[in-house]
Order: structure tokens, then C-alpha cells, then sequence
């Protein structure tokens, strides 16, 4: 099996289901490019590459690209997808859903719900989140948290490049609005990726590594810094079991608690910011609905509560780091009452 | 000294296995052991093997804690004459060439599966091994694919070509099908051997497989030396549809766990990775029409419709029966039934995957067939 | 319109200024050691000292993330916009903001900005601070030709006419937005007449002409400053390099970017003009451009050599219990 970009896997993705079906659509900024200028049309292909060769293929019918007008851009993917199309619409950066959120939290959520259940409204919102390129408070956020708490709006957070190309299918086959988030750091990441399309099923957690002495839960890029720490770990003879949700909404529950019921300890690992967000829902979980088989109090490693810095010595501070997460596996394990 | 002081290592098994998890030690460090008595149980990407000792020994020293998931190659005990001293299996430790270079090797890449086109489809197979013996064809089971037969290909492969064909509709074979039953499926496993310049063959089918190799037995007969069938479809009419019909259903973890727990003995011996790969497969687009489409032409209303039976009693050819003691998807009283008639091997410690439950006892039994 | 001979070298200085800086920038962010990416205004001198030459640090303008150019024009101090750019702890924004968010409110400069459409908004509410608490100053909000379909910017544009607020809306025209070209995003293919739709005086001019964007900014400033609401100017312009740097500008040609520099060069047309009419002497414009390299030799110098922020600088700046 071939190995695959994420980038690649979206690309894939999207080919492989604008092909399947004539209704899906693609629309943002530069999602091609070079629109009513003197140079190459598709000159972007989407910033970071994952649209590029679509208006090809499909033309400017089906590729679509925008002023800077992010609030039209996803009210009209909204308004589309409740007429008939299956937009993907592109949010250069998740920083940008300040100037877009109503429609999508008040208009797209809630249509089905509001119109008693009538409106289906088949939108997939792809963004970009994630720090670590010196990209400042206002390109750098990783907001999957705010999505995650609006009824009727589901959201994915891929780790991987298989799991990219499975779950962006399933999103577009999917009859709601789903917030697809991509990682800008990890675009490159290969994993082996099958040719032919295929669909994961939502809120079916990943257990990316088996292990009986703590639980943690983690997504997108700290997922691989989770894995470095528990290899360090593993060498002072404590084994992590790693749980990937894959989509926090909805949030595969059961598999996180089947592995606390195991090993009693939880490690939330989040590079979102502390309040309100995964790391605490994730805990409360816990603490609801495994309380007795906890051995240590839950534990959360995510950014501090502050916008993400410029400088690159601070933005490495603010992204938590396999240091980190060992350290706060090491607290956990040796937690006694 | 008596003796001398030997690794226990993290063995290879199958071509793709680079890491290996300890599950349980069955013998206390300071504890002597038998030939062929089993020493420690290994879970791999597919499924947990135990570890039998060629020779008596002294497990001197354990290295590798249970739980622990180490590299091909890393040293997990000393085997070593009682009098040997601590010093000197100290130094032995301290001394063993470093796993980075057994890693290393382990990660020398696999060989991979290669396609062929036969009459437009495409056809998945992995190839190993090469010789003067006549080429071996494995066929895999309904749903599975090329990779069951990792424990026991490599075995096989050191005398002779051999071929792991995935069939239509399955792993990385074409989905769409005609009718998928054995007809189809015979005619697209002789197009492959055919396209791969095989002209005589011995056959191992495992389950549906096993129907598949029996069927081209019976109808090519002059292709075939030997055939050989593991918890073979075809030799009677029960079946159990909870398995065909769970598995086809299954689109999360724990369905597709369910069913297949019914294909082992021990369903604490299937991996979480099985579990996966078999849901990898499931997820593709048409995957599970192709599954609808083979369970309706091969079990459908909860029957076997091939009864090859009496054909196969017909053959003028060896033919022998392996199956797991303790097989929930098609009765062992298929293979008991046949006792007599053919050569029949029932394999204890195994459901209805002995070529993995018992991957060594299968593929000595696979060797002896395909040898003569 | 005369202008005195120290305003010439004062406009001549700060574009040479932000040209130097620009270049310099470029250069060193190739090299490596400027952390993220940095939006290059070179080419665009002309519209950010033509508009704040009217301007004193009691007026308010609000940027985009091509900012560097406005913050100098509007007094920025170089040096530590250059630590800022860098990364480092002396910079103007203690190294947390970057090239995207340099700000200085002492000198009225409300920031640079990441969000497209985030500073009209913004120079609204300057100007409505300035409005009640009628001190006679002004808001301006540069906006791209990009930025000018964002749903902020109408909506910034409509307030202030409703408001009928100092405020005066500058875009800079310099043909694209990333990669997509303004005539195909801006649909009516004419900003300043859309602008005009929302009832305001909205003039276009030559952006390349720096004599006619500080007239019109003038006579913008003047109206603003005498109560008469806000204006707006579209400055045709352009970039000299990608939209940021490292940007292989696959959607330009190769000769229309050649060209850009003998052709479209602001700094170029005014040297020309003043040194033709005699206004100022060759050698004292070179003499500036000397200081300047000077200026941003020393600026590079010293930020690369300056420390970054002390790790407790990461908790800092934002009311915090956890
Ligand atoms: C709300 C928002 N949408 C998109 C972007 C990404 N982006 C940054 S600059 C830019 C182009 C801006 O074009 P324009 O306004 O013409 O300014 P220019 O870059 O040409 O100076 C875009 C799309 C952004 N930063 N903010």
C-alpha cells in the first residue's frame, strides 16, 4: 500500500468523492488560484496545497474560488448544502471563524434541529489549526473546542493520513455540517493510505498504542508527541495505552472508559487552551462515569491559557511537549492518596 | 560450565512482524524446559503466538517484562546452563549485539504484494520464495486475504514459489464481482497462476479458499499435485451465519470484535491490529456489497451451497483435511466425516484459523504435502 | 499643491526607510532567523507616508498584515520594529506579537493585522473616540484590495457614514489578494465607486504618484478633521514582491514582475519629479538612503544579536489563574 501525505490523503479525498458524486463542491480562497491574473490558474490549489488539480478536472463550476468574505463563503456552503449541493468549504486558518461563526453556529447547526428535523444540510467546513510555525496569535489557535460544544455541528481532528482520507470521506457522505480540522504542521506526515475510497465511522476512537498503567487521550499532533513520551516511558517500565477520539463530536466515550476501568489513571493531552475545552470534558467524563475505577485524580497537559505567542522560544513553551507529557504520566502513575 | 549460554529473542514471524508484545511468561526465570515445550506467549500485529523451545534449557535470566513491546531482534531471556555464573550472563547481556542492528534488518522492507490483471481485473498476490519444488497457491477465507497466511507462507516459501492470492473482492483485489461464487473465483485464481506462468500447483484453501481449491481440483484436476483444506467450505452444509452475517454487518470495533472472536479458540488471542485491519477492509467502497454478493452465492439462507464431497473422494490426487478442534464457523463433523477416506488432521488448541492458532503444526503439515 | 522642502525629505526619508527595511527583510528572512512569515510592502511607500504625513500621534491608524510600511510612516521606532520582527524582548511588542502584529499606541498606531477586514472596524472606533471626545483627530484604516470585500469592511464603511465619523478608509489596490487578482474579486471591478455606494466621497488615484495620494489624503484628513465625515481612497499600487516571503508568484507573470520595478517604483517617480524641478539635490537624496541603510544595518544588527523574551514573558499580559 502506497504511503500518502495527510496533504495527499485530502487531496485524494476529495478527487475521489467530487468524482463519485457530481453535487459535492469545493469553495474558499485561492482553493485553486490565480483567478483574473497575468499567471498560472491553480497556482495555490488551497494555501497548503490540498486542493490543487480540482478545477482541472472539475472546472470553476465545482472549484470555486472567493473574495476574502469568509461569513458568505460559509453561508453560502450552508444555504447550498440545505438546496442541494455537498460543499466543502474552506476556512483558510480556524483564527478566521471570528469573522464567519454566525454562520455557521447559529445558521448551519442548527437548521435540522430548528426546522423540527425537516433540513438536511450536507456542509463540511475544512480548516487549518495548530502553532508551531511562528504564526502569532491570530494564525495559530487550535479552536476544535468551540465547534465541539455547538449541538448540531459535528468535528473531526485527524492524526493521520489514513484516518484524514477515511474520515473527510465520511464527512462528505454525511447529511450534517462537519468541521473537518486540519493540522498546519502536519501536512507531510505520511502513513499508508489505500488507493480505493473508504469511510471511518464517527466517533469511533483510535487506541493507538495499548498499555495498562495509564490512559491517555490525546488528538492531532499531540497524539505523536504522546507516542514519543510513552517510548520514553515504556524504557522506565511504564506502559501508556493511547487513545485517539478522532472526532470529538461525537466522542467515542466507551472506548475511553474501557481503558480507564484498565488502568485507572487518565492523561488529557490538548494543545488547545485549558478552559472549556477537550481536556476538561474529557475529565469530567472521567470523573462522571469511571470515578470508581480511578486510581489518581485526572490530569490535563494543554497550552496555558493565553493567545499563542510569537516568539519561537515562547511558542515551544506553549505547545506542550513529550517533556511535558511524560512528566505529567510520571505525576500520574506515582499519584498516591 | 556445560553448555553454551544462548539469546532467547524477539522472533520474526511473517514478513511484516517488526515488534512483538510479551504477553505472559509461561516459565519462571530459573526454570528448565523441555523440547518443544511452550515458553512464553507474543502477541503480533494479527494475533497472539506461543513460543516453543526446539531444545531443552535453563531459562537463566528474563529480560523482557511481561507487557513489554520490543523490536524483532531485542533480547528477552538468557538460556544457560544452571552452573553458568551470574558473571558470566551478566556479561552475555552486557555483550549482546545492540537490537538497533536486529531492528534494523527487521525493517529491511517486506516484500510486497504485486498485482496482476486477469480477464480486467485486477488480482492482488504476494509472492515468495523460489526452487525446483512445484509452486504452491494459497487461498484465503471469506473476508480475509493474502496476509493470513503470514505465519505459514515464509515456512512454505523456502523450497518452492509461492503464491498468496487474494480473491476477487478481497484485500487489494478488485471489488467488483460477478456473482462471487466459486465458479468466478476458480476461474480468476487460474487466470493468476496462468498470467504468473504456473502451469501444476498444490493447493491449500483455507475456509472458502478451501472451496475455491477444491472446486479447480475438481475441475482441473492436471493443474493440481496436492490439495490441502483447512476448515474447509464445501464438505457439508452447515455454516454458522452469525459469523457471515456479524462479520458483514460490523463497521466498529467492537462488532467486528464479536465476530471475529468466533474464529479463534481464544478470543483473548485476537490483537486489537486484527481486529483493525479487518475494518481497514471493511471501510472501502464496495467491500460490502462484494461481502453481501459472496455470502449469498457461497451461505445463502444460513447454507453451504457447494457440496464437493463426493467429488473430492473422486480425486486421483492427495488430498488432506486440517482443521481446529475447536472450529465454531464450520463443525469439525465435516472433517470427521472424512476420516477414513482422507488423510484428516485435527489440530488442538485452534477454532477455525489453525494455519494461525497452530502456524507451525499447519505449515509442517502444508511442508510434508507439498514436498512429495 | 507646494509642498515645503522639509516635508519632501521627510516623505522622501520615510520611504526610503521603509524600502530599506523591506529589502533588508527580505534578505534576512532568507538567511533565516525571522521566525513565521513577513507580508513586504515595498513598492507601496508611496500610499502609507502620502496618507500619514497628515497625521500626528494623536490620530489613530489601524493596519493590515502587510504593516511594516504603515508602521513606519506613522513613527514607529525601527529598531524595535526590526527586534519585534525577530522575535526578541526589546521588540515593540516585547516579541509576542511579530510582523503580523506590530502596534504602537503611543505613536497611534493600533496594529498590524492578521485577520483580513479586522482594522476598518477598528479605525471606526478611533474615530468615534475622537468624535466624543472631540479632540480633532482622525482614525485611518488601510485596507487591501482584498480586504475591501470583507463583510467587516462594509459594514465598518456604512457606520462611519451613519456615524458620520473622522474616519478615512484607505485601499491599497496592488492587483491581488494572495493569489486570486482584484478583477475577479471585486465584482463590480471599481472599489472606489462601490465604496462611493455607501455615501461617502471616495476618489481613486495613482498610487505610484505620491504627490497625488498625499493631496487626496490631505483633503480626506481636512474634511475629517472639520467634522464632515469620513472619506475613502483606492490607491492603485503594487507589490514589488510575493505576498509574503517565499511566495513563488506563480500567478504573475515573470516580466510583469521585472517590470514593476522600472515601471511602478514610487520612490523612483518622486526622486525624478523633485530632482527635475530642482526641488531637492540628487546627493542629499542619496545621503538619506545612506542613513537609512545605515539605520536598518544597525536595526538587524543589534535584533539579531538581542535576546529573546525571558520564559515567564509567556504568562504575561493576560489576566491569568491557571
Ligand atoms: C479573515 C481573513 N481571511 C483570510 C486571510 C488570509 N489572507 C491573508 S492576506 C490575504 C490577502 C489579502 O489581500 P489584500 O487585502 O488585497 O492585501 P494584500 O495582501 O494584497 O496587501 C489573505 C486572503 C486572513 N488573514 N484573514
Amino acid at each position: 500500500m502506497a504511503l500518502k501525505s495527510i496533504r495527499q490523503a485530502i487531496n485524494e479525498a476529495l478527487f475521489q468523492e467530487m468524482r463519485r458524486d457530481p453535487r459535492v463542491v469545493v469553495i474558499g480562497e485561492d482553493v485553486a488560484g490565480g483567478a483574473a491574473t497575468a499567471g498560472e490558474r491553480d497556482c495555490a490549489g488551497g494555501v497548503f496545497g490540498t486542493t490543487k488539480g480540482l478545477i482541472a478536472e472539475f472546472g470553476e463550476g465545482r472549484v470555486i474560488d472567493t473574495p476574502i468574505t469568509e461569513s458568505a463563503i460559509m453561508g453560502a456552503a450552508a444555504g447550498a448544502a440545505v438546496a442541494g449541493l455537498r460543499p466543502v468549504a474552506e476556512l483558510m486558518f480556524c483564527d478566521f471563524l471570528g469573522v464567519c461563526f454566525d454562520q455557521i453556529f447559529n445558521q448551519a447547526a442548527k437548521f435540522r434541529y430548528m426546522f423540527g428535523g425537516k433540513a438536511k444540510t450536507p456542509l463540511v467546513i475544512r480548516t487549518t489549526i495548530g502553532a508551531g510555525r511562528g504564526s502569532a496569535a491570530q494564525h495559530s489557535q487550535s479552536l476544535y473546542h468551540i465547534f465541539t460544544s455547538i449541538p448540531g455541528l459535528k468535528c473531526v481532528v485527524p492524526s493521520n493520513a489514513y484516518d484524514a482520507k477515511g474520515l473527510l470521506i465520511s464527512a462528505i457522505r454525511d447529511d450534517d455540517p462537519v468541521v473537518f480540522c486540519e493540522h498546519k504542521l502536519m501536512y507531510d506526515l505520511q502513513t499508508e493510505v489505500p488507493d480505493e475510497p473508504y469511510r471511518i465511522p464517527f466517533g469511533e476512537a483510535s487506541v493507538v498504542r495499548e498499555g495498562d498503567d495509564v490512559t491517555i487521550v490525546a488528538l492531532s499532533r499531540m497524539v505523536h508527541y504522546s507516542l514519543e513520551a510513552a517510548l520514553a516511558l515504556a524504557r522506565e517500565g511504564i506502559e501508556c495505552e493511547i487513545i485517539d477520539p478522532r472526532t470529538t463530536s461525537p466522542l467515542d466515550e466507551e472506548t475511553i472508559l474501557e481503558s480507564l476501568e484498565r488502568t485507572g489513571r487518565l492523561l488529557v493531552v490538548d494543545e488547545a487552551t485549558p478552559r472549556c475545552g477537550l481536556a476538561v470534558d474529557i475529565a469530567a467524563l472521567a470523573a462522571d462515569k469511571a470515578f470508581a475505577a480511578l486510581k489518581a485524580p485526572p490530569k490535563r497537559v494543554t497550552a496555558p491559557f493565553t493567545p499563542v505567542p510569537f516568539a519561537p522560544s515562547l511558542e515551544k513553551l506553549y505547545i506542550p511537549s513529550p517533556e511535558r507529557i511524560a512528566a505529567a504520566v510520571r505525576e500520574v502513575v506515582g499519584y498516591r492518596r | 560450565m556445560s553448555g553454551p549460554i544462548t539469546a532467547l529473542t524477539m522472533p520474526k514471524w511473517g514478513l511484516v512482524m517488526s515488534e512483538g508484545k510479551i504477553v505472559s511468561w509461561k516459565k519462571r526465570q530459573g526454570e528448565s524446559f523441555a523440547a518443544g515445550e511452550e515458553i512464553l506467549e507474543i502477541e503480533t500485529t494479527k494475533i497472539t503466538n506461543v513460543m516453543e523451545m526446539p531444545q531443552a534449557g535453563h531459562l537463566r535470566r528474563i529480560l523482557a517484562a511481561e507487557g513489554a513491546t520490543l523490536p524483532v531482534g531485542a533480547l528477552l531471556a538468557v538460556i544457560a546452563p544452571e552452573n553458568a555464573s551470574d558473571t558470566e550472563i551478566d556479561a552475555f547481556v552486557a555483550g549482546f549485539a545492540a537490537p538497533e542492528a536486529a531492528a534494523e534488518s527487521a525493517s529491511v522492507a517486506a516484500p510486497a504484494p504485486q498485482m496482476v490483471e486477469v480477464g480486467g481485473r485486477r488480482l492482488s498476490y504476494l509472492e515468495l520464495g523460489e526452487g525446483e519444488g512445484t509452486p504452491l497457491l494459497f487461498l484465503h477465507g471469506f473476508g480475509a486475504d493474502l496476509n493470513s497466511w503470514m505465519f505459514v507462507q515464509p515456512a512454505l516459501a523456502v523450497a518452492r514459489r509461492t503464491i498468496a492470492l487474494d480473491l476477487p473482492g478481497h484485500g487489494g483485489s478488485a471489488k467488483e464481482l460477478g456473482k462471487g461464487d466459486a465458479a468466478e473465483m476458480a476461474e480468476a485464481a487460474l487466470g493468476a497462476l496462468e498470467a504468473l506462468g504456473v502451469a501444476h500447483v498444490h493447493l491449500a484453501g483455507h475456509s472458502l479458499g478451501g472451496g475455491v481449491a477444491a472446486f479447480l481440483a475438481c475441475r482441473r484436476p492436471e493443474k493440481v499435485k496436492s490439495l490441502s483444506l483447512l476448515a474447509s467450505a464445501g464438505l457439508g452444509p452447515e455454516i454458522n451465519a452469525a459469523f457471515t452475517e456479524g462479520f458483514i454487518r460490523a463497521s466498529r470495533r467492537r462488532e467486528a470484535q464479536e465476530a471475529l472472536s468466533l474464529l479463534v479458540h481464544d478470543p483473548a488471542l485476537l490483537s486489537r491490529r486484527m481486529v483493525e485491519d479487518v475494518l481497514r477492509y471493511k471501510r472501502l467502497d464496495g467491500v460490502e456489497r462484494a461481502l453481501e454478493q459472496v455470502a449469498e452465492a457461497w451461505f445463502g439462507g444460513g447454507r453451504q451451497r457447494l457440496d464437493l464431497r463426493d467429488e473430492i473422494a473422486a480425486l486421483n490426487l492427495p488430498v488432506q483435511v486440517i482443521w481446529g478442534r475447536e472450529d465454531r464457523i464450520i463443525p469439525l463433523a465435516h472433517a470427521e466425516a472424512l476420516q477414513g477416506k482422507l488423510p484428516v488432521h485435527i489440530l488442538e488448541g485452534a477454532g477455525h484459523l489453525p494455519h494461525m492458532e497452530r502456524a507451525e503444526a499447519t505449515a509442517g503439515l502444508l511442508e510434508a504435502f507439498a514436498s512429495v | 499643491m507646494q509642498l515645503s522642502r522639509d516635508t519632501l525629505l521627510k516623505a522622501y526619508r520615510q520611504m526610503s526607510t521603509i524600502r530599506h527595511f523591506e529589502e533588508r527583510v527580505q534578505e534576512e528572512f532568507a538567511k533565516g532567523g525571522i521566525p513565521g512569515f513577513v507580508h513586504l510592502y515595498a513598492g507601496e511607500e508611496a500610499s502609507a507616508v502620502g496618507t500619514c504625513l497628515h497625521l500626528s500621534a494623536e490620530d489613530h491608524i489601524a493596519s493590515t498584515h502587510r504593516g511594516h510600511g504603515h508602521s513606519i510612516a506613522k513613527g514607529c521606532d525601527v529598531e524595535r520594529m526590526m527586534l519585534e520582527i525577530f522575535g526578541k524582548k526589546e521588540g515593540l511588542c516585547a516579541g509576542k506579537g511579530g510582523s503580523m502584529h506590530i502596534a504602537d499606541l503611543g505613536q497611534g498606531m493600533l496594529g498590524a493585522n492578521g485577520i483580513v477586514g479586522g482594522a476598518p472596524p477598528l479605525a471606526v472606533g478611533a474615530a468615534l473616540a475622537a468624535k466624543t471626545l472631540g479632540n480633532g483627530s482622525v482614525a485611518v484604516a488601510f485596507t487591501g484590495d482584498g480586504g475591501s470585500s470583507q463583510g467587516t469592511t462594509f459594514e465598518a464603511l456604512n457606520l462611519a457614514v451613519v456615524l458620520q465619523l473622522p474616519a478615512i478608509f484607505i485601499f491599497e489596490n496592488n492587483e491581488d489578494g494572495e493569489s486570486t487578482g482584484w478583477r475577479y474579486a471585486v465584482g463590480s471591478g471599481d472599489i472606489a465607486a462601490r465604496v462611493r455606494g455607501f455615501g461617502l466621497p471616495s476618489v481613486k488615484i495613482d498610487g505610484d504618484d505620491f504627490f497625488a495620494v498625499y493631496e487626496a489624503a490631505g483633503e480626506a484628513v481636512a474634511r475629517a478633521r472639520r467634522g464632515e465625515g469620513p472619506s475613502a481612497i483606492e490607491v492603485e499600487t503594487v507589490r514589488f514582491f510575493g505576498h509574503h516571503s517565499g511566495d513563488p508568484q506563480r500567478y504573475r507573470s515573470r516580466e510583469d514582475v521585472l517590470k514593476l520595478r522600472e515601471e511602478r517604483d514610487c520612490i523612483k517617480k518622486f526622486r525624478l519629479r523633485v530632482t527635475a524641478a530642482g526641488l531637492l539635490e540628487r546627493a542629499e537624496l542619496d545621503a538619506i538612503d545612506r542613513e537609512n541603510a545605515a539605520l536598518i544595518e544597525r536595526a538587524v544588527a543589534r535584533a539579531r544579536a538581542a535576546p529573546p523574551p525571558e520564559d515567564a514573558a509567556l504568562l504575561t499580559d493576560v489576566y491569568l489563574a491557571y
